[in-house]
């Protein structure tokens, strides 16, 4: 499912991408479902984890249900600061997954918000390493700028803290982003149905992360694609402009011409 | 000789490479990244480098995550 045309695509970092969705493959009943969501999604960009391996209980390799045109984005999750996010991430990319990476470095266990400053740092870091830097922050123009200067590809704040479907808490931080920052502006966390992606669209976000609203769906695949729709028609509508909003009513119908005169 | 692996402790053969810890986990050397000592091993040279004792080894991979 490409949007329309695909005459405006998502770019970032050099590269062009035919949908504005990013999924994740967290919290999912059976990774099974991963390929079915990015089918019917149309989602291009995902993202993965990296862990331990564990000896005792050795589970199944998210990575053999990516499909190979995915651009994966492997995630600093575990990060509690700027250099374990550095380790992280050139693990990440030893294990020949590319040079992408989204910066998460979350020293609070309750909220799971993350530390901008140690973000910035790490940022710093791995772009100067060559990696194409995607940091998840709070809705926060100051380390947004900071982190342009500290050449990130694209900045990614949060609605709502991660995992709670609550919607665009953070609405007018956002905005101010979206309208400051020249770099993609990905709204990530706490989107909690397709209307708020699609409201993070029509505001003017050039993306969207969703992971928990799909992965607990009870269709996953039907939210997948609703989701895909959602950010395709909120793209769509900031792109065509929306009309004035007014205090008073404005007729849709002529008030001339009424038969009574 | 003893190392430590995900910061458990193990047993290992004296003149065990990498290669051979990996078989004997039965992992697949292309599924998983390894750090010796904090640095990142290269995985084509995962039989070259012999462990030590008192080695210690991070054994990562990809899982699903947001």
């Amino acid at each position: 499912m490409n949007m329309r045309d695909n005459n405006d695509p998502l770019i970032i970092g050099g590269k062009t991408f035919a949908s504005r969705l990013l999924i994740g493959t967290g919290k999912y009943a059976a990774d099974t479902l991963i390929p079915k969501i990015i089918e019917s999604s149309g989602s291009r960009i995902i993202t993965v984890a990296l862990r331990r391996v564990d000896f005792e209980a050795e589970t199944d390799n998210v990575m053999k249900h990516i499909p190979d045109h995915m651009q994966l984005l492997p995630n600093t999750s575990g990060a509690r600061d700027a250099g374990e996010a550095v380790r992280i991430a050139r693990l990440a990319k030893a294990a020949g997954c590319g040079n992408w990476i989204k910066i998460e470095v979350i020293p609070d266990n309750v909220y799971l918000l993350p530390d901008g400053h140690e973000t910035v740092l790490a940022t710093e870091i791995l772009a100067r390493e060559g990696f194409v830097v995607l940091p998840y922050i709070q809705a926060d123009l100051v380390v947004a700028r900071q982190l342009v200067d500290a050449g990130a590809s694209a900045v990614m704040p949060l609605g709502a803290p991660i995992g709670t479907n609550k919607g665009l808490k953070t609405r007018e931080m956002l905005q101010i982003i979206i309208d400051e920052i020249d770099l993609p502006v990905i709204v990530d966390a706490g989107i909690g149905k397709p209307s708020h992606a699609c409201e993070a669209m029509e505001m003017g976000a050039d993306a969207c992360l969703v992971n928990t609203a799909i992965a607990s769906s009870s269709d996953p695949v039907a939210m997948g694609r609703a989701f895909g729709q959602a950010v395709e028609a909120g793209r769509t509508a900031f792109l065509a402009g929306m009309g004035p909003v007014k205090k008073k009513a404005d007729a849709s119908s002529p008030l001339t011409g009424f038969l009574r005169h | 000789m003893r190392i430590t692996v995900n910061g458990k402790p193990e047993t290992v053969d004296d003149g065990a490479s990498l290669l051979d810890f990996i078989h004997m986990k039965n992992l697949e050397p292309g599924k998983v990244v390894i750090e010796l000592n904090l640095e990142i091993v290269d995985r084509k040279n995962l039989g070259d480098v012999l462990l030590r004792e008192n080695d210690s080894l991070e054994v990562v991979k990809f899982v699903g995550g947001g």
